[in-house]
């Protein structure tokens, strides 16, 4: 056997080790020659095509583009897949993502050719079943949330919040109420909160939460005047707690002429327990990639309805799907609408995947929902009481808040400790949001987990604690076990490599 | 070397301004760089821009945040440090000294008596720190 | 019940370890009022009933491969390899969340990075984002990002960009203090030089052109740029992406930015969405990029690693100027994208784009020789082009219906002052018989 002695030798053996280890590009795969037979074959003369693209118009630039042959794309692929987290292969307690399972029968009818072939621009008597699909969806969306009208336009939930704002800006001008523009949020919020009515001009005010994690209401009440557009919140809270002063809220808001928003995002914790409309809020929006099992696809697409209450619905995108008899059709005449947030009609594969969730369940699914996404959640929360620092000592709903405070005195952090559940085979949950709780870790079952995987994951969030106590080295350096570990993100934003083009001309 | 150098002027916002001659050069402060952590890039004014006291004009970035640096006095830019474009680490090894971001030709002398001595600003510090 | 792993012995014991004898106390802080509302909803249904149930709706819609389609207008029928849809319902892509934890994620982030390589090539510019929504609101954003850079107020579109482009670019800047003009078109079917000429002024920060523009048109951009540029504004372009394989792509033009519509790339039509926006940039603007950006680093073991970067602009929110917060990572969309340009790779991308537009070629000098029927736009197209028709369009469309085609998009409603005419696409998926058959109809009606 070769003892290596030399610490030069032992480098360089290292880096060639590591570099037969590196994910190697599509790019660096690529040679001149191979190629998938696609297209039929062209006819074009060479004449002729010179006639249709003149030489002022003709692209001269050379573009450097892969050429594989189809074992090796489906093999490079298939292999980056496997270097992939996701909901089909690990629990993901992600705090406020409700990463629930996406059902296969959603994926079949979203690839069914009886959607997938339907061109936007047909006429409306060739695409009656998807406009009644977009009806019903919508009436049910209805039902769910004590709304009066939805749009299905908005591509996600952030696009909704910002069509929330347009519409919030819309009612009080159309009301000669020119003098309101604050947006109050309370200080658990959400980041896309202030961030849409900001985007939209609206002057955002922070409202700080009282010792039991909710809305002081003496600081609304001395945030609220006649400057007030809107107040945006979010039930149960990013706590995980029930707002239960909602109503107190709502009157108060109302009766100073403001408008109340209803983030969506919890509404995991609400199906059949309560609804928004009820509770008095005027513009509604949901994430159909959350509570109602839209796959999150990598980071997308997904799609954010928004609902209002009848005051507002003049103000709705264009177009909305009505129905006369039993005859489906577009309506873009609302001459008071704030216009399009986007093209066509929306997400249209998201909405089809949410309606066939909605239909399967049916009513009592839909209640059984929220009833073990609540159970699951304080299941959870109980056996991480006492091990991790839980700083509200009540029930949750869906989700709750820990802290890793008391692993902090020896050195770990709560960003460690969900890099280290990595090497476990568990996702991370949130982990430093919402901003009031200290080294705060957000987590949601959700309740399409099993006992088992939860008594699996307080297992090993104790173990961890154990590590943090005993080695705390082996949480702060994890992942062990993965691919890669603790990317230097600050060169990679101090010089930027983009594309394939910036990698190859770094090297030289 | 003092966190707060006595012979700087400091604003609320964390910016700090040393007098030399005829022009006033702006940096950030420790707390701040501290609080940023590893910068990643820094977009500065160009030379010749007019500047008002309180009013941003330049952006700090780390990986996590953004934020703005507001001018400590109104004036003109006459210099920019260069270095940063290639080196935005000196913010965090140097804020005092190499990490400097740029020089005004002020309009007002009398608004850097408006900004604090580095006694004051550490008050501060301590105060929003309980 | 398929979807929930507690059986009803789970909840008991569950209950009775978090210490409550039924599950009404865990909600008991929500308002009497408030709880147990009437809904509205059907029963469930088991997996058999499901899928008949929604078959026979779907049933009731007649698709655009049943019908002989020449629609195009911003959604187009391309052929989408099989290689797409396999690789797309891995669950390990399609389950996967936004990829914040890089560790768990490489394989979303390298698909990512690679779409934003491709891209960029295809555009011929530095930097691309990793999706927007859709072709409509990435031209929002693309206009925003010109206007905030120059802090001008005024932008300039071309009446020749799609017309939901520009009414979702206007309901974006609806909140701001901005300016929006547009630019007439000549009888030509191009952008007007001389009026655009005298619109350019210094409170221009922005000119958005379409080239190939909604009418099909593939114009000559490079007076358009000069002057934009000479004017101190920025210049965006959009356009159909397949086009760039053989025509002079955005970066040729010198195009600041290049903002459109990915969905060729390997997205059905899918019935208007998810789509997927394409973003690129020059290197001068990559700060400024909202959206994110997927970039190659080192991790503690100097393994090669991708991840997220350059975050912090688009998190940070500057009130000055209206920064961005419209993007999600169409991260899905945007992998069939990289899945379709790999799998046609640089010649396959070639032959696609030539094919294009040699069949839109073909028809319109088919159609050209029918009479009641003219061609008012006679310069290079890609794979769309105008037809003004004798008789009236919804007319004809209606006859044309009846005999299974669907001959096009109608300018009318959108173009009051093109009455008659409509907008015919004809790409690769369109055989000789499709052809001959479609322009005998026309003849013939």
């Amino acid at each position: 056997m070769n003892v290596i002695t030399d610490l030069g030798e032992k480098k360089r053996v290292m880096e060639k080790q590591i570099a037969g280890r590196e994910s190697k590009l599509i790019f660096e795969k690529s040679r001149p020659g191979k190629r998938v037979h696609l297209t039929p074959k062209s006819k074009i003369s060479q004449s002729v095509k010179r006639e249709w693209i003149p030489s002022v118009l003709e692209r001269k630039r050379e573009a450097l583009l892969p050429e594989l042959s189809e074992p090796e794309i489906v093999r490079h692929f298939l292999n980056l897949s496997q270097k992939n987290f996701s909901v089909d292969t690990n629990f993901y307690p992600l705090g406020s993502c409700t990463m629930k399972y996406n059902p296969k029968i959603n994926e079949d009818m979203a690839a069914h050719p009886s959607f997938t072939n339907l061109h936007p621009y047909q006429p409306e008597e060739t695409v009656q079943g998807i406009l009644r699909i977009f009806y019903d969806l919508e009436q049910w969306l209805i039902a769910l949330t004590g709304m009066d009208r939805f749009s299905l336009q908005p591509a996600a939930g952030a696009q909704g919040e910002l069509l929330g704002m347009m519409i919030a800006r819309a009612f009080h001008r159309s009301n000669g109420d020119t003098k309101r523009r604050k947006v109050i949020v309370p200080d658990s919020s959400h980041g896309t909160n202030p961030a849409s009515a900001a985007l939209y001009g609206f002057e955002v005010v922070t409202i700080k939460s009282n010792e039991r994690g909710r809305v002081d209401l003496n600081e609304l009440a001395r945030a609220t005047n006649e400057e007030t557009a809107c107040l945006m919140l979010t039930n149960p809270n990013t706590l995980g707690l029930f707002e239960d002063e909602i109503i107190e809220i709502q009157k108060m808001l109302h009766q100073k002429g403001s408008l109340l928003y209803y983030d969506g995002a919890n509404m995991n914790a609400l199906l059949g327990i309560a609804r928004p409309g009820d509770m008095g809020f005027d513009i509604v929006h949901l994430n159909l990639h959350k509570t109602f099992s839209t796959p999150h696809g990598g980071g997308g697409p997904g799609a954010g309805p928004l609902g209002v209450k009848k005051r507002l619905e003049k103000f709705l995108p264009v177009p909305l799907v009505e129905k006369k008899g039993d005859k489906y059709f577009l309506n873009g005449q609302l001459p008071a609408s704030i216009g399009k947030v986007k093209s066509f009609y929306g997400n249209s594969g998201v909405l089809l995947r949410a309606y066939t969730y909605i239909r399967k369940l049916g009513i009592d699914g839909l209640c059984q929902v929220s009833r073990d996404a609540i159970i699951n959640a304080n299941y959870l929360r109980k056996k991480l009481n006492g091990t991790f620092v839980i700083p509200y000592p009540e029930f949750c709903m869906h989700e709750f808040v820990a802290s890793a405070e008391a692993q902090n005195s020896f050195g770990v952090h709560a960003s460690d400790i969900a890099k280290r559940l990595l090497d476990f085979g568990f996702y991370a949950p949130t982990v430093y949001f919402p901003l009031i709780v200290k080294e705060a870790i957000m987590i949601e079952p959700t309740e399409t987990e099993s006992r088992e995987t939860l008594d699996q994951f307080a297992k090993v969030m104790h173990e961890i604690d154990r590590e943090a106590r005993e080695c705390p080295e082996t949480v702060k350096l994890a992942p062990h076990t993965l691919p890669v570990s603790r990317p230097d993100e600050v060169a990679a934003a101090r010089n930027p490599i983009l594309t394939y083009r910036d990698l190859i001309s770094q090297k030289s | 070397m003092l966190s707060y150098p006595r012979n700087l002027k400091y604003s609320k916002t964390h910016e700090w301004a040393r007098k030399e001659d005829k022009k006033v050069v702006v940096g950030i402060t420790e707390y701040a760089q501290k609080e940023l952590s590893d910068v990643v890039f820094v977009e500065l004014p160009p030379v010749g821009q007019e500047v008002k006291k309180g009013r941003a004009c330049a952006v700090v970035e780390s990986v996590k945040a953004a934020f703005d640096i507001y001018a400590p006095i109104s004036g003109k830019v006459v210099e920019i440090n260069r270095q940063l474009e290639t080196n935005p680490a000196l913010i965090n090894t140097s804020p005092y000294r190499e990490g400097w971001f740029f020089a005004i030709e002020p309009s007002n002398l009398a608004e850097l008596s408006e900004l604090f001595d580095s006694e004051k600003y550490e008050g501060l510090l301590h105060e929003s720190a309980n | 019940m398929s979807y929930f792993p507690l059986t009803e012995d789970d909840r008991k014991q569950m209950l009775s370890e978090i210490g409550v004898k039924s599950f009404d106390e865990l909600v008991a802080k929500v308002p009497a009022q408030l709880k147990n509302p009437v809904l509205d909803l059907p029963e469930g249904l088991s997996e058999f009933e499901l899928r008949q149930y929604l078959e026979n709706i779907l049933g009731e819609n007649q698709t655009a491969r049943e019908l002989l389609s020449f629609l195009g207008a911003g959604s187009y029928d391309h052929y989408i390899p099989s290689v797409v849809r396999h690789i797309l319902s891995r669950g390990e892509f399609y389950t996967a969340y936004t990829p914040y934890q890089p560790e768990a994620s490489q394989g979303t982030l390298q698909t990512i990075f690679e779409y934003q390589s491709m891209m960029a090539e295809i555009t011929g510019l530095d930097v691309v984002n990793a999706s927007h929504y859709d072709g409509a609101t990435a031209f929002a954003e693309g206009c925003l990002l010109a206007l905030n850079f120059n802090q001008r107020q005024k932008v300039l579109v071309a009446r020749t960009v799609h017309p939901e482009y520009r009414q979702v670019m206007k309901t974006y800047l609806s909140g701001t203090d901005f300016q929006i003009e547009e630019i007439p078109f000549t009888a030509a079917g191009t952008l007007d030089l001389e009026a655009f000429r005298k619109m350019l002024d210094m409170n221009v920060g922005c000119v958005a052109v379409g080239s190939p523009n909604f009418f099909g048109v593939v114009e000559d951009l490079d007076e358009v740029s000069d002057l934009t540029h000479k004017h101190g504004a920025l210049f965006v372009t959009t356009g159909h992406p397949l086009s760039y394989l053989v025509f002079r792509s955005p970066g040729e033009w010198k195009a600041d930015v290049a903002c459109g519509e990915a969905q060729p790339f390997g997205i059905p039509l899918n019935f208007g969405g998810p789509y997927v926006g394409y973003f690129a940039t020059t290197r001068s603007l990559v700060r400024r990029i909202p959206g994110r950006l997927a970039g190659i680093t080192k991790d503690r073991n100097g393994r090669r690693t991708f991840v997220l970067t350059l975050q912090a602009r688009e998190q940070h929110i500057r009130r000055e100027k209206a920064s961005s917060n419209i993007c999600t990572n169409q991260a899905l969309c945007a992998l069939a994208v990289c899945v379709y340009l790999s799998t046609l790779g640089r010649e396959g991308l070639k032959d696609a784009a030539l094919l294009n537009v040699d069949r839109a070629n073909t028809l319109r000098s088919r159609i050209e020789k029918l009479s009641g029927y003219q061609i008012p736009f006679s310069g290079a197209i890609f794979n769309e082009f105008v037809v003004k028709s004798k008789r009236s369009v919804s007319l004809l469309f209606e006859k044309l219906l009846k005999k299974g085609v669907l001959a096009g998009y109608s300018l009318e409603k959108d173009y009051p002052e093109l009455k008659n005419h409509f907008l015919v696409t004809a790409t690769e998926t369109k055989t000789e018989e499709d052809l001959d058959h479609f322009a005998k109809l026309l003849g013939k009606i």
